[in-house]
C-alpha cells in the first residue's frame, strides 16, 4: 500500500535515505558488543566452560578494543575527525581518546573481576557480559554527536551498572545499591532526555553540530527554554559522574557494589559521563559559555570541598574512595571551567590518570575485602605494611598519587587543570581546587599511616590469617602503580596524547 | 670551569636519586651493607658539593655549571640545573650533613626503608636548591614532604603521627598558594611569548603589573613562611623536631628550613623585586616577631629538643632579616647565617640524640651533671653552644653580625629589637647548659658512658667548620658576595631603594 502510494505520487512519502553506515568507524563498539554476545553464545553451546575461559574472552575482547582504537587513533590524526552514520556518531581525537580510556578499564576491571569471582564462587560469565555492554554504552557516549544517541549510550552503560552494582546475592548491601542506583539514575535519566526535549524545541535539532550551528548564527528565540534544557542536561549528565549536589547515590552504591564493579563503575561512568559532559559543554554549547560557566564554577567548588571534607570523616574505605572519587570528579570540572583547548586537554589527562588510580585502589579494595567482600572498615589496613610490603608500597604509590604529590601523575593531573585555570584568570578556583588537595591529603595520609602503623595483635583476629593476593589482582595493581609513577616521571607523551585528544571548537 | 662537559649537577641530584632505588632492591637482612650502601652514595654525592665549591668561578655573579634538558616541552617545562653563590653553600651544606645524619644516629629498625628514604631526601634537597626551572623546584620542594614525612612518622617518637600529619598538611597549605602563583607568573608574563617555566628567562620578563606582582609575591611568600617557619606559622616546627629521629631533626633543622628562606630570596626577591621592597616592612616585622617570641620560648622549655627547636625560629628570623634589609651585608650575612645554622643546630640534634641514647629522657629536670660523667660531650657541647649563641671567633657570630649590620643601615629599629634576641639566646642555651651539665650528678645521671669514637668521629667535622667558619670565612663570603650584589643591585634597579653607601663600600673599593 505504502508502495504503490509511494509510486502514484511521489511527492508525498520522501524517499527513506539509508544513512551509510560506516563500519569501521565504530569498531570498538561493535567489538564489545560482538565480544559480549559471543560470550552468550560461547555460555549456551559450549559443554566443558572453565572459569579462565570468561576472562580470557574479555582480555582479548577488551585487547582488540584498544587494537581498533588505536588504529582509528591514527586515522583520524592523518584523515581527520570522520562523521558517520547521518552524523549522528562522530569519531574524532577526543572520542578516541575515551574509547582507549574505555578499553583499558574493560582490561584492567576484567582482571578485577577474576580474582573477585573465583572467591566468591561465581563461576558464570554474567559479570563480564554486563561489562561489556556497559563499556559499549560508554564508547557510544564518547563518540556521540547527537543527544538521542547520547542518551541512548548513557541507558546502554547505566542498565548494565545498575545489575553489576546488584551482582552479589548474597550481600543485602549490594541489593541496596542496585536499587538506589536505578531510582536515581532511572531519575537523572528521566531529567536528561527532558533536557534534550527542551534543548530540541528551542534549537530544533538533537544533532550537536546543527545545535551549534544553529546557536552560532541565531539569537536562540526561547533563551529560557534553552537555558532550562542545557540546565537538565548538566543535571543528567552531573549525576553519572557524580557531581555535588547530585552525588547523593555515590557513598551507598560504591560501599555496597561488588569492589571490581565499584572499580569499573567508578572508572568507566566518570570517563563516559565527562566525554559527554565535555563535548556538549564546551563544543555544542560554547556560544552559551557566558552561561554556564558560573553555574560551572559553582558546582566545582561545592564539589571539592564537600567531596574531600566528607571523606575525611568516613570510617569505611569505599566510602572514603566514593569521596575522593567526587573530589576528583571537581577537579576535571575545573578544566571544563576554564573553557579552553588547555583545560579540555588538562580535563582528559586527569581522566587519564584517574582511571589508573581508581582502578588500581578498587583492585586493592578488592584483595583486602576478603571473602564476602564485607571487610571494608579502615582498620583492616592496619599494619598491612607489615605482611604485605609490595602491596602496601604499591597502594601507597596510587593514594599519594591521588593526593597530589610530585612525580606521579596524580600530581600532573591536578597541576594541569589548575594551571589552564589560571590561565583562564579563574584564580579563586584555582586556589581552592589546590586547597581541597590539602583537605584530601589529610585522608590518604591517614590511610598510608594506618598501613605503616604495627598491626593490632590478636591472634584471634581474622586479619590476622594471611592474605590471598591472587596473580590477577597483582597485576593490576602493579600496572596502575607503574603507570602513574613512570608518566609522572616522563609525563610528555600522556600529555601529548591528551593534547591531541583536545576538542575542537 | 663553567663549560664543563660532564653534567656535575645533574649527577648531584640523580646519585642518591639512584642510590635510594639501589637501596630499595637490597635485601632486608642485611642492614650493615644497606647501610654502607647508604653512607656511600651520601658520601660520594658529599665529596662532588665539596669539588663544586673548589670549582666555582669565584668572579661569577650568574648560574654556573649549567645543564639544560627539555621536559615536558608541551608545557614549557624543562630540567635546568645551575648554581651560583647563594645555593653554592646551601649544596654543600646539604652535601655534608647526610653523610654525617646517616652515619650518626643509631636506627632502630627498618634500616633498609629509613636510608632509602633519607636518600630520596637528599636528592629532593639538592634538587630544590639546583634547579633554575619553576616548575621542577616546586616538584623538588614538594617532594621532600613525602620522605620526612616517612621519617617522622616511622621512626618518630610517642607523637610522631601527629607531628608528621601536621608537617605535612601545613607545608601542603602552604605550597597551594605557591602553585597558583607562580601559574599566575607564567602565564601573565607569557604576553603572546611561549610560556616558560625558565626562571632565568622570567626574571628577565618581569611584566607583571604592580599590584599583580605584590599579590604573586605573597603567594610564594605563603609557601615560604610555612618552610621557613616565619611567626604565626611557625607551630608545625616544635612538633615535627621534637618527634622526628635525631636524623630526621638534623636534616629538617639543617637543610629543610633552609628551603624556604633560599626560596624567598632566590625566587621571592629575584622574581618580584618591588614587591619585596614594599612589603619588606612586614616580613621584617614577623621576622623579629620570630626572634624574640622564639627566644623567649625557648626559655621556658622543659625538653632539650624542644629548646632547640624553638631557637631554630629565632635563628631563622635572624635570616629573613638580613633577606629583608636588602644590603649586601645583610643578605650575605643571611645566606651564611643559613649555612650556620644547618652546622650548629644539626650539631645540636645530634647531641641532644645521643643524650637521649644514654639516658631515654630529654627532660631537663632529669638531667643534671652530666659534664662529670661525658666531659667530652660536654666540651663538644659548649663549643656548638657557643657558636649558635654567636660567640665571636665562631661561625654564629660573622653571620648575625653581618645580618644586624646589614639590617641597622637600612631599617634601624628593627636591628635594634633583633639584637635581644641574641642576648636571649644566650639565655636559654646557657641556662639550659647550666641546668643539664653542671651541678653533681644523681640517679641514673651518675656514671653515664663518655662519646664513642664513632660519635666523636661524627662531631669532628661540623666542629672543624664551626671554627673555621668563624675564624677564616672569606673563602665563603668571595663566592657569596658577587652573587648577593647582584641581586641587590637588581633590586635597587627595580625599584627606588638604595643601600646606603656604606653598604656598598666594596664595589667602589675604597676599602
Amino acid at each position: 500500500m505504502t508502495i504503490l502510494l509511494a509510486q502514484a505520487n511521489p511527492t508525498l512519502i520522501a524517499p527513506i535515505h539509508v544513512p551509510n553506515v560506516e563500519y569501521s568507524a565504530m569498531l570498538p563498539a561493535l567489538i564489545l558488543i560482538g565480544g559480549a554476545l559471543l560470550l552468550l553464545l560461547v555460555v549456551s553451546v559450549v559443554r566443558s566452560r572453565p572459569p579462565w575461559l570468561w576472562t580470557g574472552m574479555t582480555l582479548a575482547t577488551g585487547a582488540a578494543t584498544m587494537v581498533s582504537s588505536l588504529v582509528l587513533w591514527f586515522d583520524v590524526r592523518d584523515d581527520g575527525p570522520r562523521r558517520v552514520v547521518a552524523d549522528a556518531l562522530v569519531v574524532d581525537g577526543f572520542a578516541v581518546f575515551f574509547m582507549v580510556l574505555i578499553a583499558v578499564t574493560v582490561i584492567l576491571g576484567a582482571l578485577l573481576a577474576t580474582t573477585y569471582l573465583d572467591r566468591e564462587g561465581f563461576p558464570g560469565p554474567e559479570f563480564y557480559v554486563l561489562m561489556l555492554l556497559s563499556a559499549s554504552g560508554a564508547v557510544v557516549m564518547a563518540s556521540a554527536n547527537d543527544l538521542i544517541v547520547l542518551f541512548l549510550g548513557l541507558e546502554i552503560l547505566s542498565i548494565a551498572l545498575y545489575v553489576l552494582a546488584g551482582f552479589h546475592p548474597r550481600r543485602l548491601e549490594s541489593k541496596e545499591a542496585a536499587m538506589k542506583y536505578f531510582v536515581l539514575g532511572a531519575f537523572s535519566s528521566a531529567l536528561f532526555l527532558y533536557g534534550v526535549a527542551l534543548v530540541y524545541g528551542a534549537t530544533g535539532s538533537t544533532n550537536l553540530g546543527s545545535i551549534r550551528t544553529f546557536l552560532a548564527s541565531n539569537v536562540a528565540p526561547n533563551g529560557g527554554v534553552l537555558l532550562a534544557g542545557v540546565a537538565l542536561l548538566l543535571v543528567g549528565l552531573g549525576f553519572k559522574v557524580a557531581v555535588v549536589p547530585f552525588h547523593t547515590w555515590t557513598p551507598d552504591v560504591y560501599q555496597g557494589s561488588p569492589s571490581p564493579a565499584t572499580g569499573f563503575m567508578a572508572a568507566a561512568a566518570k570517563a563516559a559521563g565527562f566525554a559527554g559532559l565535555l563535548r556538549v559543554f564546551f563544543s555544542t554549547f560554547s556560544t552559551l559559555r557566558l552561561d554556564w560557566r558560573p553555574v560551572v564554577f559553582v558546582l566545582a567548588v561545592i564539589t571539592l570541598l564537600v567531596g574531600s571534607v566528607l571523606a575525611v570523616v568516613q570510617t569505611d574505605i569505599k566510602r572514603m574512595l566514593a569521596y575522593s572519587s567526587i573530589s576528583h570528579a571537581g577537579y576535571v570540572l575545573i578544566g571544563l571551567q576554564a573553557a579552553s583547548s588547555a583545560g579540555i586537554a588538562g580535563s582528559l589527562f586527569y581522566l587519564l590518570a584517574y582511571t589508573f588510580m581508581v582502578l588500581g585502589s578498587f583492585a586493592v579494595v578488592t584483595v583486602m575485602g576478603r571473602q564476602g567482600d564485607a571487610d571494608h572498615d579502615l582498620s583492616a589496613y592496619r599494619g598491612l605494611a607489615s605482611r604485605r610490603p609490595a602491596l602496601a608500597l604499591a597502594f601507597t604509590v596510587l593514594l599519594l598519587s591521588q593526593a597530589g604529590v610530585p612525580f606521579t601523575t596524580g600530581f600532573l593531573a591536578k597541576f594541569y587543570v589548575i594551571s589552564a585555570a589560571v590561565q583562564s584568570r579563574s584564580y579563586a578556583l584555582a586556589l581552592i581546587g589546590m586547597l581541597s588537595a590539602v583537605i584530601a591529603a589529610f585522608f590518604y595520609l591517614r590511610i598510608t599511616v594506618l598501613m605503616y602503623t604495627p598491626p593490632a595483635d590478636d591472634g584471634a583476629d581474622v586479619r590476622s590469617r594471611p592474605l590471598a593476593v591472587p596473580a590477577a589482582t597483582a597485576l593490576v595493581v602493579g600496572v596502575a602503580a607503574a603507570f602513574t609513577i613512570a608518566f609522572g616521571l616522563v609525563p610528555a607523551p600522556m600529555i601529548h596524547f591528551a593534547r591531541q585528544a583536545t576538542l575542537l571548537l | 670551569m663553567n663549560d664543563l662537559d660532564f653534567p656535575i649537577l645533574s649527577a648531584i641530584v640523580l646519585l642518591p636519586a639512584a642510590a635510594a632505588v639501589v637501596v630499595a632492591l637490597l635485601p632486608r637482612s642485611r642492614p650493615d651493607v644497606v647501610r654502607l650502601v647508604g653512607f656511600l652514595a651520601a658520601l660520594a654525592t658529599g665529596v662532588l658539593t665539596v669539588w663544586l665549591a673548589f670549582a666555582f668561578d669565584k668572579g661569577d655573579a650568574g648560574y654556573q655549571f649549567v645543564s639544560q634538558h627539555h621536559w615536558i616541552a608541551d608545557l614549557g617545562i624543562s630540567w635546568i640545573v645551575g648554581v651560583d653563590g647563594i645555593s653554592l653553600f646551601l649544596v654543600v651544606l646539604t652535601g655534608v650533613l647526610f653523610p654525617i645524619a646517616l652515619i650518626g644516629p643509631k636506627v632502630h629498625r627498618d634500616v633498609k626503608s629509613y636510608t632509602a628514604w633519607m636518600l630520596v631526601l637528599e636528592a629532593g634537597c639538592l634538587g630544590s636548591f639546583l634547579s633554575l626551572d619553576l616548575f621542577v623546584f616546586f616538584l623538588f620542594f614538594e617532594i621532600t614532604l613525602v620522605p620526612m614525612y616517612f621519617i617522622i612518622g616511622g621512626w618518630g617518637y610517642e607523637n610522631r603521627v601527629y607531628a608528621s600529619v601536621k608537617f605535612f598538611l601545613y607545608t601542603l597549605f602552604g605550597s597551594a598558594f605557591m602553585l597558583v602563583g607562580m601559574l599566575a607568573l607564567v602565564f601573565l608574563s607569557a604576553k603572546g611569548r611561549p610560556v616558560t617555566f625558565d626562571f632565568r628567562e622570567l626574571a628577565e620578563r618581569g611584566a607583571l603589573a604592580e599590584n599583580t606582582a605584590r599579590w604573586v609575591f605573597l603567594a610564594f611568600t605563603a609557601a615560604f613562611a610555612v618552610k621557613i617557619p616565619l611567626f604565626p606559622v611557625h607551630t608545625w616546627l616544635p612538633d615535627a623536631h621534637t618527634e622526628a629521629p635525631t636524623a630526621g631533626s638534623v636534616i629538617l633543622a639543617g637543610v629543610l628550613l633552609k628551603l624556604g628562606t633560599y626560596g624567598i630570596l632566590r625566587f621571592g626577591v629575584t622574581l618580584f623585586p618591588a614587591a619585596a621592597v614594599d612589603l619588606a616592612p612586614l616580613l621584617l616585622t614577623l621576622a623579629t616577631i620570630g626572634i624574640i617570641y622564639g627566644a623567649l620560648v625557648a626559655t621556658v622549655q622543659k625538653d632539650l629538643k624542644r629548646l632547640v627547636a624553638y631557637s631554630s625560629v629565632a635563628h631563622l628570623g635572624f635570616i629573613v632579616l638580613g633577606t629583608f634589609a636588602l644590603t649586601n651585608q645583610g643578605v650575605s650575612g643571611g645566606v651564611l647565617q643559613m649555612v650556620n645554622h644547618g652546622l650548629s643546630t644539626g650539631a645540636l640534634f645530634l647531641l641532644v640524640g645521643m643524650i637521649y641514647e644514654r639516658r631515654h629522657t630529654r627532660q631537663i629536670s632529669e638531667l643534671n651533671g652530666l659534664q662529670k660523667s661525658m666531659p667530652v660531650l660536654a666540651a663538644v657541647f659548649t663549643v656548638v653552644m657557643l657558636s649558635s649563641i654567636g660567640l665571636p671567633g665562631l661561625n654564629g657570630f660573622v653571620g648575625e653580625f653581618l645580618v644586624l649590620v646589614g639590617t641597622f643601615i637600612t631599617r634601624r629599629w628593627w636591628a635594634v629589637v633583633a639584637t635581644a634576641g641574641v642576648i636571649l639566646a644566650a639565655l636559654y642555651l646557657l641556662w639550659a647548659y647550666q641546668r643539664v651539665f653542671h651541678g653533681t650528678p644523681t640517679g641514673d645521671n651518675v656514671g653515664l658512658p663518655d662519646m664513642t669514637w664513632r660519635e666523636r668521629a661524627v662531631m669532628a667535622p661540623l666542629v672543624i667548620l664551626i671554627v673555621f667558619l668563624g675564624v677564616y670565612p672569606k673563602p665563603v663570603l668571595d663566592r657569596i658576595n658577587p652573587s648577593v650584589e647582584a641581586l641587590v643591585s637588581r633590586v635597587e634597579k627595580a625599584t627606588d631603594h638604595r643601600q646606603p653607601a656604606v653598604a656598598s663600600r666594596r664595589e667602589t673599593g675604597d676599602r
